[in-house]
């Protein structure tokens, strides 16, 4: 596709040569780079409640955000306008960070290589509001009927269309269009006047609408939410510390995002804030653990084909065979530190400035048969499924809480327990990593990642893995 | 930004809501300016400034409601916006409890809040960088084992909303705050530790020194080196007002509307009951002046006000909108929280842990053996059945007093454990933020670690 035909000059009219003059404007008091990122988002949102669909909401944001760097300083502004009028005006607020006469001749854009990963002819925020609706409406049904012991579903579905344009002063023009929808479930269960319970599911990524109707189903989702409160309903006390931990295959990956992945985001490394700074070439994990970061997945939430700085993504390694072998990098750190581009730089949106981030996360799959696994522990925990995760990344300490997770005894998976924070040390924890299964799974589709106060839309996999050694904060 | 015009527009869009068939409808706008300054290793690492608006509009169509937002304002813009809102009210369910407030419960509090300080706006660029300059310098003079740095950053917004209704409610109000962090580095041997100090307020007259932001954060992050993981035992825990706020933050969740009538919630169904020690006595008041929490009125035109949430370990109210309080068969408490697109959710106004009697090493002078928590981590905590289980970092108090360093465990119990379990309260309430609490002292939690 031709510039001419992209979004931004069909809808605003922009030109090559008028992107040409901003940049220029913004590198006007001396700045040594200069970038425009461009953005139209339409979100809808239908959520269901009791059986009633409460509340449906539509919208649209737009603006655009005008970076300039120079030397370690950036400067940024925003405007919510596309006027020629408003955007100079940005340009100029951005320009201030330098102090001096332009450094840089004139820029000439080019059009960069196109590939699409998400190939959606039809977004799902462009589809009609009578077929999305019935997406929760399925999963309230199928939740309902699932156990008679649900007595609470809430179903919440969310989509967006994000057209973006970016132009640097480097020469780079790319555009790109980035459709992402989310199904998911809650239920709550109880027993005859017993304590309720919670479960929950969900997924999603940049996907058609028939994705819910042939792969994963809201009816899918719904079994999943309900099935893990009606297992809660005979959840014991969760054991209290250190003991050996087997997660299951798929989201628990979440591990790998808090464990090592923020601490390898070179903004932390260039400023030797991170515990794992200066520590490239050496062993930060056990040889059985590869650990990749890859935004070219296709149709993956966290994947994209250009990165918020128009750079195409691409699949970096992390940790090989327990050695660490890169970090994640963004325009800054790679200008400041010689450091090839990693396709990293993200942004939650043309307000804010990018920043080194991680698309999709996971460990490669090893030998282990994940039964053997189980077996080869006399007691432990078990975790299929996790909530949220967060970490220090100075002093590496993280942690993630586990929603379902069961006592292992004698080699055998048993009690479910109740919900337990795992804690652990991220140059260390990997290193008791004695078994990894052949088993590797992505997540469903349902990661979202905060860092500075924005949010990104990320994803994790690793396979069933036994880690020898981590805390439990249970109570028993 | 212009005045009249935000609360003219408001009510504007909602009578185009009517025209277009709409049997109700609410309008937010919101418009702000933003400015921040980081500084690092003493120079200037980013500047950012902008401004922007957005409006949002829900409609009813009988007790069928539909919601809309756009960045755009312009005629066209809000057109599409209100016509998307109608679109949509056809998708979803009648729901016998939708609808806007009664007009008795509409109002605005009168008079002066201090919510707005026009010292905020259009303060030199030079001035606000060296404030966050100020408080870096001080935390890297501060010890010698400070070597290196996060940055710090000075940030200011100045805020306008205005919100009007079908029922005759027009409103609007101006705010601003500034607020001054820094996140220095301690490094000794093979530990290296952070932690930050910030102050906030809504005049740039109302901010702490820069030199004690920069001197306090320092000793936060000296007084972690060091740290070693502890053996796993049950002992009493006691939360600084940093991370004693995030109770009052959990106490919000258990009590909040929705939670409750969807029997979400460990509180739900208690009203009246005993929930915790009579030490404890939680109060939601939007009313006080120049806080964070404080409005004239909820996102829904209702007027805020003063609710005793918690009395003396007796459950009082539970924190409502309109919708909520229709559930149960209640009032609406004035709680009501949006952002320009959906329903109004429900909010906090100001929401505190009232104040006890005690400095913090009164409190601690009685326990032999205890950990005083200073930073919490991960999102352990169920409301539904009350499970807590956090990540902690903190001090070990040995024989009543601050012996060591802790890092590397978790605090588990139970909400209502806690709540029954809190054996002391503070006299250090202070707001840094809409949600406070004093320092508070548990008899018993299980500490995770070796």
């Amino acid at each position: 596709m031709h510039f001419s035909e992209s979004f931004f000059a069909r809808r605003f009219g922009i030109t090559p040569r008028d992107l040409e003059k901003y940049l220029a404007e913004a590198l006007a008091q001396g700045g040594a780079y200069a970038d425009l990122y461009f953005e139209y988002l339409s979100t809808s949102a239908i959520s269901i409640d009791e059986s009633i669909v409460k509340s449906a909401s539509q919208g649209v944001s737009l603006g655009v955000g005008v970076r300039v760097i120079a030397g370690e300083r950036t400067g940024y502004a925003y405007s919510d306008d596309l006027s020629p009028e408003k955007i100079r005006k940005a340009a100029r607020v951005a320009a201030h960070i330098a102090a001096g006469p332009a450094t840089v001749e004139k820029v000439s854009l080019n059009e960069g290589q196109r590939r699409n990963l998400y190939p959606v002819i039809t977004a799902p925020t462009e589809t009609a509001f009578t077929e999305r609706v019935e997406l929760v409406k399925r999963a309230d049904r199928a939740a309902r009927a699932y156990d008679p012991r649900v007595f609470q579903v809430q179903a919440s579905y969310a989509d967006s269309l994000r057209q973006v344009m970016v132009a640097t002063s480097d020469g780079v023009l790319s555009w790109d269009r980035q459709p992402l929808a989310r199904l998911n479930v809650a239920a709550l269960a109880r027993d005859d006047g017993g304590t309720p319970q919670r479960g929950h599911a969900g997924g999603g990524g940049r996907v058609e609408l028939s994705f819910f109707l042939n792969e994963k189903t809201p009816e899918h989702f719904a079994a999943e939410a309900a099935r893990e409160a009606i297992v809660m309903l005979d959840a014991v006390d969760a054991p209290a510390g250190e003991m050996t931990v087997v997660l299951g295959p798929g989201w628990p990956g979440i591990l790998l995002h808090e464990a090592v992945g923020h601490g390898l985001e070179a903004d932390f490394n260039r400023k030797g804030v991170s515990a794992f700074s200066g520590r490239m070439g050496q062993q930060v994990a056990s040889p059985l653990c590869t650990v990749i970061d890859d935004g070219t997945m296709a149709n993956r939430r966290g994947s994209l084909n250009v990165d918020d700085e128009g750079h195409p993504t691409q699949s970096n390694v992390l940790i090989e065979n327990g050695i660490l072998r890169g970090y994640l990098q963004d325009k800054l750190s790679s200008r400041l530190t010689g450091a090839a581009e990693t396709g990293s730089g993200r942004r939650e949106s043309y307000a804010h400035i990018p920043m080194p981030r991680m698309t999709n996360t996971f460990m490669l799959a090893g030998e282990s048969d994940p039964a053997e696994i189980i077996r080869s522990v006399p007691k432990g925990l078990y975790c299929p499924d996790f909530g949220g995760g967060q970490v220090d990344i100075t002093s590496g300490n993280f942690v993630f809480s586990a929603s379902e997770s069961y006592l292992i005894e004698g080699g055998k998976v048993t009690r479910p327990v109740r919900n337990a924070s795992l804690i652990g040390n991220g140059p260390e924890a990997l290193k008791y990593v004695s078994m990894v299964g052949n088993d590797l799974q992505l997540d469903e589709g349902i990661g979202v990642c905060g860092k500075e106060g924005q949010s990104v839309p990320v994803g994790v996999g690793i396979p069933t893995i036994k880690i020898d050694r981590m805390t439990v904060g249970g109570t028993a | 930004m212009s005045g009249n015009h935000l609360a003219g527009l408001a009510a504007d869009i909602v009578q185009q809501a009517l025209a277009a068939g709409a049997t109700d409808a609410e309008c937010t706008i919101a418009e702000g300016d933003e400015f921040s300054a980081n500084v690092r290793l003493r120079e200037v690492e980013t500047l950012k400034e902008a401004g922007s608006r957005g409006a949002g509009v829900r409609i009813l169509a009988g007790k069928h409601t539909g919601s809309a937002y756009t960045s755009d304002l312009s005629d066209d813009g809000i057109r599409h916006m209100v016509r998307s809102a109608m679109e949509l009210a056809e998708i979803t369910t009648e729901d016998p409890h939708a609808g806007l407030p009664d007009a008795t419960d509409l109002g605005s509090i009168p008079g002066e809040m201090g919510l707005y300080s026009n010292d905020v706006e259009g303060l030199d660029t030079e001035l606000k960088i060296d404030m966050a300059r100020r408080a870096e310098d001080a935390s890297l003079r501060a010890d010698p084992r400070i070597t290196n740095s996060e940055g710090a950053s000075f940030d200011t917004h100045v805020g306008h909303q205005a919100f009007a209704n079908s029922r005759g409610f027009v409103g609007e109000y101006r705010t601003s705050y500034c607020s001054l962090s820094t996140v220095p580095v301690a490094r000794e041997g093979e530990s290296m530790e952070r932690d930050y100090w910030f102050t906030m307020a809504r005049a740039l007259a109302g901010l702490e020194k820069p030199e004690d932001v920069g001197r306090i954060a320092a000793q936060r992050a000296l007084r972690r080196l060091g740290a070693v993981k502890v053996e796993t035992k049950k002992v009493p825990v006691v939360f600084e007002p940093r991370t004693a706020r995030s109770l009052v933050d959990h106490i919000f969740d258990a009590v909040h509307g929705v939670s409750v009538y969807r029997n979400e919630s460990f509180l739900a169904g208690k009203l009246g009951e005993r929930v915790a020690s009579d030490k404890l006595t939680v109060i939601d008041d939007g009313t006080i002046p120049g806080l964070f929490g404080t409005s004239p009125f909820d996102d829904e035109g209702v007027p805020t006000r003063r609710t005793v949430v918690i009395e003396n370990g007796v459950l009082k109210s539970y924190l409502l909108n309109t919708y909520t309080a229709r559930k149960l068969g209640l009032k609406t408490t004035g709680n009501a929280s949006r952002g320009l697109a959906g329903n109004a959710g429900v909010g906090n106004g100001n929401l505190y842990i009232e104040k006890g009697a005690g400095t913090p090493e009164q409190l601690i002078a009685g326990i032999q053996d205890g950990f005083y928590v200073t930073e919490l981590m991960g999102f352990g905590v169920n409301i539904v059945t009350g499970d807590y289980s956090r990540g902690a970092a903190g001090l070990w108090i040995r024989n009543g007093e601050l012996a060591f360093p802790v890092s590397e465990v978790t605090i588990a119990g139970t909400l209502q454990q806690m709540l029954f379990g809190l054996e002391a309260v503070g006299a250090d309430l202070e707001f840094r933020g809409s949600m406070a609490a004093p320092t508070l002292v548990i008899a018993e939690m299980t500490v995770g670690g070796r």
